[in-house]
């Protein structure tokens, strides 16, 4: 690995609150201000948009890649399905990064990347320059990762992975279940994207259908042997929903699976289901923007975790699902950390700002059931190697209702408070 | 909730012509006095009482919303008292028993109190401080109010607001910079003090919620100090 040294690692730096560590500064490319573009305005990319544009009053021009001019988070796109949020409710729109913060977005895909000359090829024709790029493309999936789907199958068997019309089309889906029908689901192998966001939706539409289907039946085929959160959904699931879950786990199979889109059937281990709804999770890797710009390794991008840095390229900053860190989940709340620590890294490198030692936290809420929330969580900082976990949490199995719905209640407030941090 | 709301400012009318009456017992104080402890680590109470992260509550019966001079009051409270609320029983009442659905922007984080009783109990020991403010219990039980004690030395140390503007993007996560509460509280301009005191409340685990044990427990004293300098600041 490269040391940048204009890094400030280490034990000398723990702590050290009044420490200033002024970086030279760097000249942009070119002339005028330093210029900044960010591809991707999911929750790491807006996040870092808006802490540089923020941050260097000016001093930095920020431009930000987005291709849709809605962003539907996938955080709370489960409670949508259960009908606990309104699909408005989780929109978010770039006009105040635009208006209050300066930032030029651009509704556009990014289609290349040269990394000598630090242009972006945009697929409306037209070419980025910057100084620093920041790459928050989020997930793709893995090709043949599900045998008999593909990408092209989305509408009969959705993934529901990237929030908006496809958890629209699944939510329809489920409400037009069959009396009595089933629910299957194809659970994605690790890594991927929300840890306990599989099993969340399940917890949701189960709640569904517990209403108005309750004899329907939902059957998960994974790969994994464990969960996040296992316990605690797997007591919420028989204490709520008991006989309508079937988990089948890998040590039973749950990663022996195809499918067929046509004939809507799912052969777990052998064994062929015909099924009414079939929710296809296939594994993940980084958006295809890093492989484009040639900084992935295996599926994802390796960063420096003092500065979200690219390990292949210094002038690249890698955020949030894409990056490969160390011990962080691929959360909504991690990819707004570390979009927080690379802002900084930028505009320590672009402007000569104070660089202070990275630090990193994360807190995933689910809801199992109405007001029935459980919450896991770490701290985390950087060392050369990754980003490694200092502390944690999560709920316990038993708490009281009371507790269980104030951790619903925060994550309501923690929707209202992350949402507003990404897009102002 | 609108309906709420505006009943609630329907009936200050009714109220405001009316004369206060302070007469019968509403509650048993002794019992309210325990209750209070719940409310100690924001309101100060008794002599020398002063405005902390809520605002002190001498003469709260008879006292105008939102009208304590110098303290930060949600847009919401702060109408409300130039349309002409008084606080007097019931109103209070109303406003313990679910505050957020009295006020719906309060900067009030506390979950409200359904019991009953319990709230006639605590109401009753918050009027001893209103009834005659003469009459004020010289052994004030929190005119101080803190729910921690912490070390002098560590309230005595002065952060660094520019450092705690950095450390603050891991709060921003969680809490609004408006100070909006839609279910984890506001934290802009509190005093310094109160800040240090409820960050090292969770660092040493006297308050129990998990996250904020977490985040307090790897701040150190002084970023704890540059933190509290740095949000005493903030306006809405
Ligand atoms: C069902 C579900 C529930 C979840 N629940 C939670 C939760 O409760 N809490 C939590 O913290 N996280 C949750 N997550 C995870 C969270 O959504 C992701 O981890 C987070 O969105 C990752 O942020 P990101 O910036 O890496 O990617 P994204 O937020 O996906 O943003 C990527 C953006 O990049 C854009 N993009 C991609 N390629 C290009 C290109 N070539 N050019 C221009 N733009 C491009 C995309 O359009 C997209 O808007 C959940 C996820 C799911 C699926």
């Amino acid at each position: 690995m490269k040391i940048n040294r204009r890094l400030f690692m280490g034990g000398a730096a723990a702590g050290a609150a009044a420490t200033t560590l002024t970086a030279p500064v760097v000249h942009a490319a070119g002339h005028g201000k330093p210029k900044v573009v960010v591809i991707g305005g999911g929750a790491g990319g807006a996040t870092a948009a808006r802490y540089i544009a923020k941050d260097s009053k000016g001093e930095i021009e920020v431009t930000l890649v987005e291709p849709s001019r809605s962003y539907y988070t996938c955080f709370f796109s489960n409670l949508y399905m259960a009908g606990f949020r309104e699909l408005g409710s989780i929109a978010h729109s770039y006009g105040k990064l635009a208006s209050e913060y300066g930032i030029n977005v651009v509704h556009d895909w990014a289609i290349g990347i040269d990394r000598e000359a630090r242009t972006v090829s945009l697929a409306g024709g037209a070419t980025l320059n910057y100084d620093r790029l920041v790459l928050s493309p989020g997930i793709d999936f893995v090709d043949g990762a599900v045998e008999g789907w593909d990408v092209t199958h989305q509408n009969a068997m959705p993934h529901a992975y990237k929030a908006g019309s496809q958890s629209e089309l699944l939510k329809a889906q489920v409400e037009a279940m069959p009396e009595g029908g089933t629910f299957a689901m194809v659970a994605p192998p690790n890594p991927f994207r929300c840890p306990p966001g599989p099993y969340e939706r399940i917890s949701m539409i189960a709640n569904i259908l517990s209403k108005k289907n309750p004899t329907a039946k939902i059957i998960i085929a994974d790969p994994k042997e464990k969960f996040s959160k296992m316990a605690l959904f797997q007591d919420g699931w028989s204490r709520h929903y008991d006989g309508m879950i079937d988990w089948i786990g890998g040590d039973f199979g749950g990663g022996n699976v195809s499918v067929n889109p046509h004939d809507m059937t799912v052969t777990i281990d052998g064994e062929e289901t015909k099924v009414d709804v079939c929710n296809v999770i296939p594994a993940m890797k980084a958006g295809k923007i890093c492989d484009m710009a040639g900084i992935t390794e295996g599926n994802w991008a390796p960063v420096n975790p003092h500065t979200m840095q690219s390990r292949v390229d210094e002038n690249i900053h890698v955020l949030g699902d894409a990056s490969q860190q160390g011990d962080m989940p691929k959360s909504g709340f991690a990819a707004n950390s570390q979009a927080k620590v690379a802002a900084m890294a930028v505009r320590s490198a672009l402007t000569g700002s104070k660089l202070f030692p990275a630090k990193f936290t994360n807190t995933c809420w689910s809801l199992i059931d109405d007001n029935d929330g459980v919450k896991v969580g770490a701290s985390y900082e950087a060392t050369d190697e990754k980003i490694a976990k200092v502390d944690g949490f999560i709920s316990a199995v038993g708490e009281d209702a009371e507790l269980r719905q104030a951790t619903y209640e925060e994550s309501v407030g923690w929707y209202a408070g992350i949402t507003s941090d990404m897009f102002g | 909730m609108n309906w709420f709301r505006n009943a609630a400012i329907g009936l200050t009318v009714a109220i405001c012509a009316s004369t206060p009456s302070f007469s019968n017992e509403i509650g048993n104080a002794s019992d309210g006095e325990k209750i209070w402890s719940e409310c100690k680590s924001c309101h100060a109470l008794g002599e020398g009482a002063k405005n902390r992260v809520g605002p002190h509550l001498n003469g709260i019966f008879g006292r105008r919303a939102g009208s304590e001079e110098g303290f930060k009051y949600s847009n919401g409270l702060a109408r409300m008292g130039k349309d002409g609320l008084i606080w007097e029983f019931d109103l209070l009442d109303r406003y313990i028993e679910n505050p957020k659905a009295f006020a719906s922007d309060t900067r009030m984080s506390y979950r409200g109190l359904k019991d009953e009783q319990k709230r006639a109990d605590l109401l009753a020991f918050l009027r001893r401080y209103s009834d005659n403010p003469g009459d004020i219990p010289e052994a004030a039980p929190t005119a101080a109010g803190t729910d921690h004690d912490v070390d002098p030395a560590i309230l005595a140390i002065q952060g660094d607001p520019e450092y705690g503007e950095y450390l603050s993007s891991e709060c921003t996560s969680c809490h609004q910079m408006t100070g909006d509460n839609d279910g984890i509280p506001g934290i802009i301009g509190w005093p310094a003090e109160d800040f240090v005191i409820a960050m090292h409340a969770y660092k040493d685990k006297f308050r129990p919620h998990p996250v904020m044990q977490m985040m307090a427990g790897r701040l150190s004293n002084d970023e704890i100090a540059a933190l509290a300098a740095y949000f005493e600041e903030v306006e809405p």
